[in-house]
């Protein structure tokens, strides 16, 4: 019975990705790629992997749906189709990428038995730290250097998107709505937000001992903030604001700060002294949370389109 | 063979393989660019499900997976995510500066409108 | 008692299911967009409502029961002014020549 319920996701998830090779309009091809990303989270599920399903529902489904629809409207004036290429293009373009997943299917049919397996490592993270989500732990301790990276990847893909900004808006602001929004959405973005930071703040604090952590808080954080910015009840700020800056650096360097303190009254960068290390954690996982929820909420927003105020 | 007699996590392996065909497919044979980075999207989807599949697998000392590949597509994910978020930026600017949104050469009326 | 419950769930969730099926239909088969809308609406509201509802006694907990109301509100909310949202943009077009 189960198993009827995952063929019929697999089916579903490989007939919307065919759908957006195929479908003419851009619009349709993101509509189909967030239900897309939203069956996929329950792919995840299926997997047992209850904190990737809420991140991909959250982010491959919400925020990356989002982010494409805005640019589509906003690339829907273009003047000309794109050519298509040529029929030969597309068969040889369709044979390579069937041979690259046959090559795939074929490395999952082999996977080696019994299955490599870094549990028990990671099981054994968890003890020292007081942790009970394996995820949070792995993310904050056992592999915390990959994490402290990731957001510096973020940081930059951010400094990115604002340098893309012409010179003479260079510190500004982003616009997200140029129109009046209308009734119904200004009372959403005025009845949703605190429902949302409320489940936010649960999601970081049950996120140490059971699905959710940072990434899904600071996620649902980002889309209150994008729901407000919309409903056109706060502007977007601008982006030389140096509080602004402080708080998207702030978790990142606080992680750093932990991690070089770590030589000192640990074993060494990024390990957290014995008994301290839940506090730790938690402390570094809220203010994580702020910083990722500006960071996407900001990429979304893009590079800022109005000049800086006098 | 037979279906019934794969595991999920083998199945959702293999509905992997196919996606990141699929996605792969797509940024090669479309020429628009948006589509392109819906495309790219779908590819990292197909690969991040091929990694839980093996975290699937991985079920070890009392977890019901390996908790460390759950955690790196997490940060894949994310990451993901903010690339697609500059490859639009980059789109948008693009867009702006030539009024194009694929990389093609400009058609032969545009060169003739640019240089007269 | 738990038979009861059981028996209970079992009957609210399979209406709930089939609501869903019908509103489904409905989207597939009506011709314009505001009866479109309005069988989507339809199986969001009633149909998750009464699967929330036949999920209720399976709760492990008050807490658990608690946040199952909680996500059949949200989407309430957010399919209440997705809806209005929709039809606003529909009557927009169609006021204008």
């Amino acid at each position: 019975m189960t198993m009827l319920l995952d063929l019929a996701l697999v089916a579903w998830l490989l007939a919307l990705a065919i759908h957006v090779a195929r479908a003419r309009d851009d619009q349709g091809a993101i509509i189909a790629f967030i239900a897309f990303g939203l069956l996929l989270g329950l792919g995840w599920t299926r997997l047992s992997a209850i904190d990737v399903a809420m991140t991909e529902a959250a982010i491959g489904g919400g925020v990356t749906g989002m982010l494409l629809l805005r640019a589509e409207a906003r690339l829907r004036q273009r003047s000309s189709q794109p050519q298509t290429p040529k029929r030969t293009t597309k068969a040889a373009a369709a044979i390579a990428c069937t041979v690259v997943a046959a090559g795939l299917a074929l490395a999952v049919l082999s996977f080696p038995s019994p299955a490599p397996t870094l549990a028990p490592a990671a099981a054994a993270a968890l003890d020292s730290t007081g942790l009970g989500n394996p995820v949070t732990a792995v993310l904050l301790a056992y592999r915390a250097l990959d994490t402290l990276l990731e957001k510096v990847v973020l940081l930059l893909a951010l400094l990115g998107v604002w340098s893309l900004a012409p010179d003479q808006l260079w510190g500004g602001a982003p616009e997200l709505r140029q129109t009046v929004a209308p009734p119904p959405f200004v009372y959403l973005g005025r009845i949703l937000p605190p429902f949302g930071v409320l489940i936010a703040v649960y999601m970081c604090w049950v996120g140490a001992d059971a699905p959710g952590g940072t990434f899904q808080a600071g996620t649902v954080l980002a889309a209150m903030w994008l729901l407000i910015m919309l409903a056109s009840l706060r502007p977007a700020p601008e982006t030389r604001r140096t509080t602004l800056r402080l708080l998207l650096v702030g978790g990142p360097v606080l992680f750093f700060a932990v991690g070089f303190l770590g030589f000192a009254v640990a074993d060494g960068f990024l390990s957290y002294p014995e008994g301290a290390a839940k506090p730790i954690i938690v402390g570094i996982e809220a203010a994580l949370t702020v910083s990722i929820a500006l960071t996407l909420g900001l990429l979304v927003a893009g590079p800022s389109s109005r000049a800086p105020a006098p | 063979m037979s279906l019934a007699s794969l595991g999920t996590a083998t199945l959702f392996g293999l509905c992997g393989a196919a996606l990141a065909g699929i996605g792969l497919f797509i940024v090669i044979a479309h020429a628009g660019l948006l589509r392109r980075i819906v495309g790219f999207n779908i590819l990292g989807a197909g690969i991040f499900l091929v990694f839980g599949a093996a975290a699937r697998r991985g079920a070890a000392a009392g977890f019901s997976g390996d908790p460390v590949p759950q955690a790196m597509v997490i940060t894949g994910i994310v990451v993901a995510f903010s690339a697609t978020a500059l490859a639009v930026a980059l789109l948008q600017r693009l867009f702006d500066l030539t009024g194009r949104e694929s990389l093609d050469a400009p058609a032969a009326s545009d060169k003739q409108q640019a240089e007269p | 008692m738990t038979s009861l419950a059981n028996a209970f769930t079992l009957v609210a969730v399979g209406c709930g299911a089939l609501l869903f099926l019908a509103g489904t239909l409905g989207l597939l088969r009506f011709p314009d967009t505001l009866s479109r809308l309005h069988a989507l609406s339809k199986a969001d509201n009633l149909g998750l409502g009464l699967i929330v509802l036949g999920l209720l006694p399976q709760a492990e907990s008050f807490a658990g029961g608690l946040k199952l109301v909680c996500v059949w509100l949200l989407a309430q909310i957010s399919a209440a002014t997705a809806s209005q949202l929709i039809a606003g943009v529909l009557y927009r077009r169609k006021s204008r020549p």
